[in-house]
């Protein structure tokens, strides 16, 4: 959520001192260009890597169907 | 495999009476929208689930991402002039229609906004020259814009329906297979050694590949779809092991956005279910327009992507190694180095000759001299 409620695009997030001054040191020199743009990267990636694998929830009749369609092309023996 | 972008698969189609439309304001649209619309409505364009808004279009301009933050680079906008169609508000529901795909769609207006072509083109495309093919598809576009969810009604078959699986169909098909790991490879032409190689370095450490040819609007010299279809079926049947290729179509309109693009067409092909996606130099570009390796760079901006890009630089093949080789893995100099020339295949086939087997396989090369007329006019 970009926007918040306040129609705000960001949002202030409190870490501690010694860790953003960490972090600073850290990021000096490479892509990033402030402690928010590394955090949020961080964050995406850790919240991305939690996603569950896809159980796709196809129905069985609905599944069938779309057998047959790949038999009948060739795709499936 | 992966979850579609964004969560779920999107399914917007539906078998209605036309009858029920009759009454509907009724908004002609070209080819390139119509194929929009069949993609938003199977899901390739998951998670939209029409075109889009102005504040999403100003995120995805901004920040490469729609406003709910999902990773998102290429607008879906629908174009229309005031004078195409009788008067029309937001709120009201709309018949889109095209002659061509026999596409009928409704469209639920959210939103009738104007737009920058300035801004629209710099941003997607780094320039604003005119001569660049996506820009100048900008500078003829629409007065306005419509947002809003689409939802498709009926389209007719068309040619090479046969080759088209949805996303659906591929995750079924690839579950079947017993396939965990997919790569995906997007062509727009013929394979060459060269292709062959980076596709089965790939293949290497995977399930099973994807070879997923854009068909579509073509410029004259272009090898035409049925071409490539048919040297890639020569391909995969000489060279590949039936349980590890699968080669389906994908109906899309190149834009030649470069990196944006590149990863548009990563999401696409994690829609379809694939893991990993091949990147290669120029990924999508055109002219001098991209550095030959910003469609790799552009990847690290989401690490949230859902889809693993795995980035190839040129293959050539090298007369000392006796294989073909990379910059990565070969010590030789240059002058021991033999390009895989696209330009230079062409122009032997285009004389009719059988290029040389370290450059095309003799029954590519064959599959493709059967055609006629193997490129547009
Ligand atoms: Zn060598």
């Amino acid at each position: 959520m970009t926007e918040g409620k306040d129609g705000k695009k960001y949002t202030t997030i409190s870490i501690p001192t010694p860790l953003a001054e960490k972090i600073k040191k850290r990021i000096e020199g490479t892509g990033f260009t402030s402690l928010s743009s590394y955090v949020t990267y961080v964050l995406r990636e850790v919240i991305s890597g939690m996603e569950e694998e896809s159980e796709e929830a196809f129905s069985k009749e609905d599944e069938e169907k779309v057998k047959e369609r790949l038999r009948a092309l060739g795709y499936l023996d | 495999m992966p979850k579609p972008h964004g969560g779920k698969l999107i399914n917007r189609s539906i078998k209605k009476e036309l009858s029920e439309t009759a009454d509907l304001p009724k908004l002609g649209i070209n080819i390139n929208l119509s194929e929009d619309i069949i993609n938003i409505s199977n899901g390739v364009f998951s998670p939209l689930e029409g075109f889009l808004h102005n504040n999403d279009l100003e995120n995805v301009l901004n920040e490469k991402r729609l406003t709910d933050d999902t990773p998102w680079t290429i607008p879906v906008l629908l174009d229309f002039n005031k004078q195409d169609i009788n008067e029309v508000k937001e709120g009201d529901t709309i018949l889109l229609t095209n002659k061509e795909n026999g596409v009928l769609a409704l469209l639920d207006i959210d939103e009738i906004f104007t737009y920058d072509k300035k801004t629209l083109a710099q941003t997607v495309y780094g320039t604003q020259d005119t001569t660049h093919p996506g820009v100048a598809n900008v500078y003829n576009m629409k007065q306005l814009l419509l947002g809003g969810k689409i939802t498709l009604l009926d389209s007719r078959t068309r040619k090479f329906d046969e080759y088209n699986l949805s996303p659906k169909e591929t995750r079924i098909l690839f579950k079947e297979k017993g396939w965990k790991e997919i790569v995906a490879f997007q062509t727009r032409n013929p394979p060459h050694i060269g292709h062959e190689y980076v596709q089965k370095t790939a293949l290497t450490f995977v399930d099973g590949i994807l070879i997923n040819p854009i068909i579509g609007k073509k410029k004259s010299g272009d090898f035409r779809d049925e071409v490539i279809l048919s040297s890639y079926e020569t391909l995969i049947k000489h060279y590949y092991l039936k349980e590890r290729a699968v080669m389906s179509i994908l109906r899309t309109s190149m834009k030649y956005a470069g990196p944006r693009e590149a990863i548009h067409h990563a999401i696409m092909r994690k829609n379809f279910g694939c893991t990993h996606f091949i990147v290669g130099r120029d990924h999508a570009g055109v002219g001098n327009y991209y550095g030959p390796y910003d469609a790799h760079d552009i990847f690290s901006e989401f690490p949230d992507l859902g889809i693993i890009p795995v980035f190839f630089r040129s293959f050539s093949r090298c007369t000392k190694c006796g294989s073909v080789v990379n910059d990565k893995i070969c010590p030789h100099d240059q002058k021991y180095h033999i390009n895989f020339s696209g330009k230079k295949i062409r122009e032997l086939l285009q004389n009719g000759e059988i290029p040389s087997e370290d450059m095309m396989r003799k029954e590519v090369a064959e599959t493709i001299l059967k055609f006629d007329k193997p490129f547009v006019e």
